[in-house]
């Protein structure tokens, strides 16, 4: 029961079946061929049969017969008899005659044809051992279907008492009224027929097998001209009237005692929801200890809003019970509507829903009821020549965004519709069941043939009057007059919230597309003959099965993830750390140190040296060298692959504490462009942990010496500033190690000069520095110590004076190209 | 020599104060703020300036009659302050506040990269958790602030525009002004929590690169590239399985009712999938050799 049965929406929507064709799924158990009930009443021989049957895991075990849609096949219900053989049950689908690969005339679900092929699967099954017998040839067996497998379901269960339960979706209950729908109350003549509807219904049936065109197709010859008779004259000869009295669940309702699961559809101008009413309250009324639930739902012949998982459960949970014998599902109830819901914007095909539930199931004219009081005066509207324009409600046939555009789009058209609009309700209204208005039609000429289509609809704050789900309801009056005929109009089924300070508005118009109009043109006078109209309420409860079950594990589940990982994720990283009591005083020591780039290149290899404290130490080497790599290191910005760095005797690792001993300066300046000099050093203090410490700004910025443009942005500086201020954020707070990679790029002579002098004096007060630069001589003058790297490895370590010691007249410089060889280009300042 | 090192403590380092005030004065922080500002003002000059303003703006504003033809979406969106500032969330919670979102967390740390002050602050030392644990905090602040602006902003220029009339939907009816704002309220926080994923994902790029364009544009495009893969049909239900799939689940937010399924979905997906994208920007960067 769900879309794969809406018969003619699949053969239009063959999109859609390409889509769920695509779905894995396994192949059935076993395929063949099953004689079923004689072909026609001449011809004696049976029909044959195509079916698929689905075994559960476990056998025997109860029985499931799927009745396909108006113009699918067994393969339509393919994917429902995969979920229910899963679910435990042996699962028949089979291709009614006159569709699909079965042989025979299509005859509406006719007794002797239909009814009595459904009869001959049900003996195929009682001989079955995998299926469980009450007892020798009586199956425990169900019947499903939405639609024309609907129809099937109903009758097979009035004609076969071995049908032990059934579940029939958005069918009908009288097939007269289904297609010539009346709305009066009580139902007299014949109603307006369903002219659209009826065409696309028959145009499904006339595919024959070998692409011949015919004007029959699979229709019986008796089928084919009842139908020919009512599109052609408009006319429903008593013939065709028994024809479809026949083939209508109505006629044997009073023997159905089985538990039947019924589903109507609220967005189904086809088989409206006064159908599956009419079902229910007919086998109750005639069994009333006999199982009935009834589901108003939010999809239908005219789409409406996807429910096919909720409902197949349900299905499934009705089989449970009643053929396998398993428990009522907690809190099952016998009445369930659906409660959609559109949104201001976008026409998400998803509507959203809330299932609302009652304990017994009320009938259309609900629990209770409310009166709205309407107003508006006598109103002539136009029935135009020929029927056009008409009116726009349902689109039959197209599906999905037909129900929400006919919401939108169904405005009813001047001149020829008479509205009678309450005042903005004071309370919210919930609309559940079909209301009713009482009217009167008058006309200045006499008129055999009147056609009306009334609806209850909704205006809101924009004015407009909206038609919930697209569904009006036809009336067709006879000899109407000058003096005005009262008139009791039963309106569509509804399941709607009115908000307050919304209206409600009778809508009563001449047009429809959908219907057969009378030729006109004529003018009626319609006037409200009583001002309430009468609105069925339901005292429901929330089901909220919207959120299914494993959403709140799920929610449970996440909230577990995030926790964890803050948990463990915001605590700093601990068990990095270690402390070497015998450097416990020196600033830094780096031992072994090595370091790839890639994947053989070793940047720095095997690097070790110490830094005494109280000394200018110079880190020289030429570019390349890897001094830089070796220095970030000691930061804790890279991982060594091996070796270790410490800090007065800690180790270091990234964000280590003991590297807060440390001022730096490392590849060039960073500042925040956006900032002034004196925001950026400010900013640079607040953020390095060092609250109650005087970070000596004045000292710092004689340092920088940038005057004025302190409080410039830093994007404006030149790249003497800003090296001259990175030097001063280095020394930010006065720490016990200055490390500067390269400090006087970018700096002029007296610069220079004056950092000597800066540096000197600030080891004098027994902190140290670290200096690393290619430029030889530069750190000949400042430093006392010197610590030579060539190639990523420590090629010279000691005091300037050991390193020249011997080689009386040469600079620093001379002493690297000896080491290193001929051969290597060193800049010199 | 101690190795104490004094006043320094690795919890007192970065600030989320002092990180709001190196973020709040960037050029890009205020181009965010004046486009939400300026986003409803250009809605309300195209409505009562635009061409066809009188036909359309009248229709909504008056309540048009009978055969006024199709659904309005301006003609509501100009009936009242709450409809604009719905409308304005509508628009914008597509595009606008996702690039924002991925603006905010994916230049956050690529940007420090790209000014070489990453490693400045990594050496101050501020611990790298620490560090990722204040960008990300100030960045969902800087989301927050947009959001609230751009709903304040819509809220006051459509007052003073269209006047204050409450929440109506074409189907769902009107709302009480005090219900009106709790269904904002409720839809600006949804919104929020769905730029958790860009946001995260964001954080993460910038993170893993140095170029905070590169970060933001990834987040960007990968945004795009799963709304088209929402779009491609033949996926089925495999589409709900993305993170953008509930970006439009406030919309059950206007009903009379709400539904929270898909809320409560989306949420809890945003959040699961922010936190793991963090995590992993948190191992990445813990483990990464800051060489910028």
């Amino acid at each position: 029961m769900r879309r794969f049965s809406s018969l003619v929406l699949a053969a239009i929507m063959a999109g859609a079946s390409v889509a769920w064709a695509t779905s894995a799924w396994a192949d059935p158990a076993e395929t063949l061929t099953l004689p079923g009930a004689p072909t026609s009443a001449l011809d004696r021989t049976p029909v044959q049969l195509e079916m698929d049957i689905y075994r559960p895991v476990q056998s025997p075990a109860p029985a499931v017969v799927l009745a396909h849609g108006f113009g699918g096949s067994k393969d339509a219900v393919a994917q429902e008899a995969q979920f229910l053989a899963g679910r435990g049950f042996v699962v028949v689908a089979y291709s009614a005659r006159g569709f699909g690969g079965s042989t025979g005339d299509i005859s509406m679900n006719a007794p002797e044809f239909e009814v009595a092929d459904a009869s001959k699967i049900i003996d195929y099954l009682g001989q079955q051992d995998y299926v469980i017998q009450e007892v020798a040839g009586d199956p425990v067996v169900g019947f499903a279907g939405g639609s024309y497998g609907g129809a099937l379901a109903l009758m097979i269960a009035g004609y076969d008492s071995r049908v032990d339960a059934i579940s029939a979706d958005i069918t009908w209950n009288d097939l007269e009224a289904a297609l010539f729908a009346q709305s009066t109350l009580p139902a007299k003549t014949t109603g307006v027929f369903k002219e659209l509807w009826s065409g696309l219904f028959f145009s499904a049936g006339l595919q024959t097998t070998d692409g011949q065109v015919t004007t029959c197709g699979r229709f019986t010859p008796t089928w084919c001209a009842a139908y020919s008779d009512a599109a052609a004259q408009g006319v429903l000869t008593p013939e065709s009237r028994a024809l479809m009295a026949a083939s209508s669940p109505k006629s044997i309702t009073a023997n159905i005692t089985v538990p039947t699961l019924l589903g109507g559809g609220q967005s189904d101008s086809l088989f409206p929801l006064q159908q599956a009413n009419a079902n229910a309250e007919q086998i109750i009324e005639a069994n009333p200890s006999t199982p009935v639930k009834v589901i108003w739902h939010g999809q239908g012949h005219d789409g409406g809003v996807d429910e096919s998982e909720r409902l197949r459960e349900k299905m499934a949970q009705w089989f449970d019970t009643y053929l396998s014998g398993a428990a009522p599902v907690a809190g099952a109830t016998d009445f369930e509507v659906s409660l959609t819901q559109g949104s201001a914007f976008g026409n998400r095909g998803q509507g959203t829903i809330e299932v609302l539930t009652a304990p017994r199931y009320p009938g259309i004219f609900g629990a209770a009821s409310n009166t709205i009081t309407l107003g508006g005066p006598k109103q002539d509207i136009l029935a135009p020549a020929g029927g056009v324009p008409a009116a726009l409600s349902s689109l039959p046939g197209t599906g999905g965004l037909a129900a929400l555009a006919g919401s939108l789009l169904s405005l009813p058209l001047p001149n020829q519709t008479a509205t009678f609009a309450s005042g903005p309700l004071v309370d919210p209204l919930r609309v559940v069941g079909a209301p009713r208005a009482l009217i009167t039609v008058a006309s200045a000429e006499p008129l055999a043939d009147v056609v009306l289509f009334a609806s209850v609809r909704v205006i809101g704050p924009t004015g407009q009057p909206l038609l919930p789900k697209g569904i009006v309801a036809p009336i067709r009056l006879t000899n109407i007059g000058p003096s005005p005929t009262t008139v009791k109009i039963q309106l569509p089924a509804l399941v709607l919230e009115v908000s307050a300070g919304e209206r409600l508005a009778l809508v009563v118009g001449t047009t429809d597309q959908a219907y057969r109009l009378p030729s006109g043109p004529a003018v009626y006078s319609i006037e409200l003959a009583d001002t309430e109209l009468t609105v069925p309420i339901v005292p429901l409860t929330s089901a909220n099965p919207t959120t299914p079950l494993w959403v709140t594990p799920l929610i449970g589940l996440g909230a577990v993830v995030v926790i964890a990982l803050a948990v463990i994720l915001l605590r700093p990283r601990r068990g990095l750390a270690s402390t070497r009591a015998d450097l416990l005083d020196v600033p830094i020591a780096v031992e072994g140190l090595t370091k790839n780039f890639g994947s053989r290149v070793k940047a720095v290899d095997n690097v070790t040296f110490r830094v005494p404290r109280g000394v200018v130490l110079g880190l020289l080497g030429p570019n390349g060298a890897g001094k830089t790599t070796t220095m970030r290191m000691v930061m804790g910005l890279i991982y060594p692959a091996s070796g270790n760095s410490f800090i007065f005797g800690q180790r270091v690792f990234p964000g280590a504490p003991t590297i807060a001993h440390i001022g730096s300066f490392i590849e060039g300046p960073g500042f925040l462009p956006h900032l002034s000099g004196r925001a950026n050093l400010d900013l640079y203090w607040r953020a390095s942990g060092r609250k109650h410490l005087d970070p000596h700004l004045a000292e710092i910025l004689e340092v920088a010496g940038l005057g004025s443009a302190i409080d410039r942005k830093v994007r404006t500086y030149s790249q003497g500033m800003r090296q001259r201020l990175g030097i001063a954020q280095a020394m930010l707070g006065l720490p016990d190690v200055l490390v500067l990679d390269e400090p006087t790029n970018g700096l002029d002579p007296p610069q220079i000069r004056e950092m000597r002098k800066v540096l000197k004096d600030y080891v004098a007060s027994g902190r140290t520095v670290v200096i690393s630069s290619h430029l030889l001589s530069e750190v000949e003058q400042t430093c006392s110590h010197v610590v030579v790297m060539h190639h990523g490895t420590v090629i010279a370590n000691g005091t300037v004076a050991e390193l020249l010691e011997g080689r009386t007249g040469l600079r620093l410089e001379d002493v690297f190209m000896e080491i290193v060889g001929e051969g290597h280009e060193v800049v010199t300042s | 020599m101690s190795t104490k090192i004094p006043s320094y403590s690795p919890s007192a380092t970065l600030g989320i104060r002092v990180e709001f005030i190196r973020q709040i004065k960037r050029r890009r922080t205020l181009v965010a703020f004046l486009l939400v500002i300026a986003l409803p003002l250009i809605v309300v000059a195209a409505v009562t300036l635009g061409p066809s303003a009188d036909g359309n703006g009248g229709g909504g504003r008056g309540g048009g009659g009978f055969g006024d033809g199709g659904l309005d979406l301006i003609g509501l969106a100009t009936s009242g302050a709450w409809n604009f500032t719905l409308t304005m969330l509508l628009f914008s919670s597509g595009f606008l506040l996702i690039i924002i979102a991925a603006m905010f967390m994916g230049d956050t740390v690529a940007s420090e990269a790209s000014w070489s002050t990453l490693r400045y602050l990594l050496v101050a030392p501020v611990p790298r958790r620490h560090l990722l644990r204040t960008k990300a905090i100030v960045g969902l602040i800087l989301i927050a602030a947009v959001l609230i602006t751009l709903v304040v902003a819509s809220f006051l220029i459509g007052a003073l525009v269209f006047g204050t009339a409450p929440l109506t939907s074409p189907l769902g009816g009107a709302l009480e002004t005090g219900e009106s704002m709790q269904r904002i309220a409720l839809i600006t926080a949804y919104i929020g929590v769905t730029l958790l994923f860009p946001a995260g994902f964001a954080f993460l790029m910038s993170v893993l690169t140095d170029v905070p364009l590169g970060a933001v544009g990834v987040a960007v495009v990968t945004v795009i590239v799963f709304n088209i893969l929402a779009a491609l049909e033949p996926l089925g239900d495999l589409r709900r399985l993305l993170p953008t799939n509930y970006g439009d689940a406030w919309l059950a937010a206007l009903s009379p009712t709400i539904s929270w399924g898909d809320m409560v979905l989306g949420a809890t997906y945003n959040f699961v999938a922010f936190a793991a994208l963090v995590a992993i920007a948190i191992i990445r960067f813990d483990r990464k050799d800051i060489v910028s």
